[in-house]
């Protein structure tokens, strides 16, 4: 009973600020209303017993993603309406889509039921709560049979990382800088000259 | 009603895909709503591998779905890194004007 309508408040709220998230008129406004969708969609992976991967949610996407699209949405100078020009004129076309879409996948959901044998084919099974955390069996798993998919997307976001800092890395001619390097490597023979002076000719 | 299945899950699943096709439709001037209408894309997967991973008791659903998330962390710090080189070179993020490419 509690669990139904805890189930129901939370998508409620994601539905309802997923909403918010295409349809704000302010992109700061969708980034938080993006913010409020990852929460609540956190809530309904813990119902549905995925601890470890609720935690994951609010700290990268909540902490780090959205975060990093309200960098950019502030960061950028821009006249969002003007981008919201058009937006009356593409809602009927979208709605039709979305629509039929929608339609289609109440469909499949309606009418669906697990194949007879589909619980014979688990790859591995879920262990009891009371004996090892949610955590606990996802690392056991994670580190022994999955561990070649673990390093791969380890190096994802690796190369996600590179590509990122080579694609926003500028150098700016005309900016006095300090190279310390370059200071510490001076010596006597590269700075100081000794010159001969004649006496009354000046250098 | 009160006994929460499979079908629940899947429902707000399919719901939030919805939602972010349709954004994509709706702001197709403004890449970053696209951007965020991507995450909402695959937060609904998420949901989907998640309930699946429940009701069959199989962790690996959630392995999958970790993996997504990582996929989509990546994707969003390129997207990001992309739509700010293109500000900065061109002053624009209209997609519209996005047509260096083109043949």
């Amino acid at each position: 009973m509690i669990q139904a309508l805890v189930f129901y408040m939370f998508a409620g709220i994601t539905v309802a600020s997923a909403v918010m998230v295409i349809t704000a008129r302010n992109p700061v406004h969708a980034v938080l209303f993006l913010i409020l969708a990852f929460f609540n969609a956190a809530g309904l992976f813990l119902l549905a017993g995925a601890e470890f991967l609720a935690m994951v949610l609010v700290v990268v996407y909540v902490g780090a993603v959205a975060v990093l699209f309200l960098f950019v949405v502030m960061l950028l100078d821009i006249n969002y309406l003007k981008l919201r020009e058009g937006f009356l004129s593409y809602l009927p076309t979208g709605l039709l889509v979305g629509a039929i879409l929608l339609a289609e996948l109440a469909l499949v959901v309606g009418s669906w039921k697990f194949a007879v044998d589909a619980p014979l084919s688990v790859g591995s099974r879920v262990p009891d709560m009371a004996l090892i955390s949610n955590t606990d069996a996802l690392g056991r798993l994670i580190y022994t049979d999955y561990f070649y998919l673990f390093q791969a997307s380890g190096l994802i976001l690796l190369v996600a990382m590179i590509g990122t800092i080579l694609l926003t890395l500028r150098s700016r001619p005309g900016v006095k800088k300090q190279n310390i390097a370059k200071q510490n490597a001076r010596n006597k023979a590269s700075s100081v000259e000794i010159r001969k002076v004649p006496s009354g000719g000046g250098i | 009603m009160l006994q929460i299945g499979l079908s629940h899950y899947l429902t707000v699943g399919a719901i939030l895909f919805t939602l972010g096709v349709l954004g994509i439709f709706l702001n197709r001037k403004n890449v970053i709503i696209i951007l965020m209408a991507i995450e909402l894309i695959l937060l609904a997967i998420n949901i989907n591998f998640v309930a699946f991973s429940f009701f069959l008791h199989d962790l690996v659903g959630q392995i999958f779905s970790m993996f997504v998330l990582t996929v989509a962390a990546a994707e969003a710090a390129i997207g990001l890194a992309i739509v700010v080189v293109f500000h900065r070179n061109r002053g624009t993020i209209a997609v519209e004007d996005i047509n260096q490419m083109k043949g």
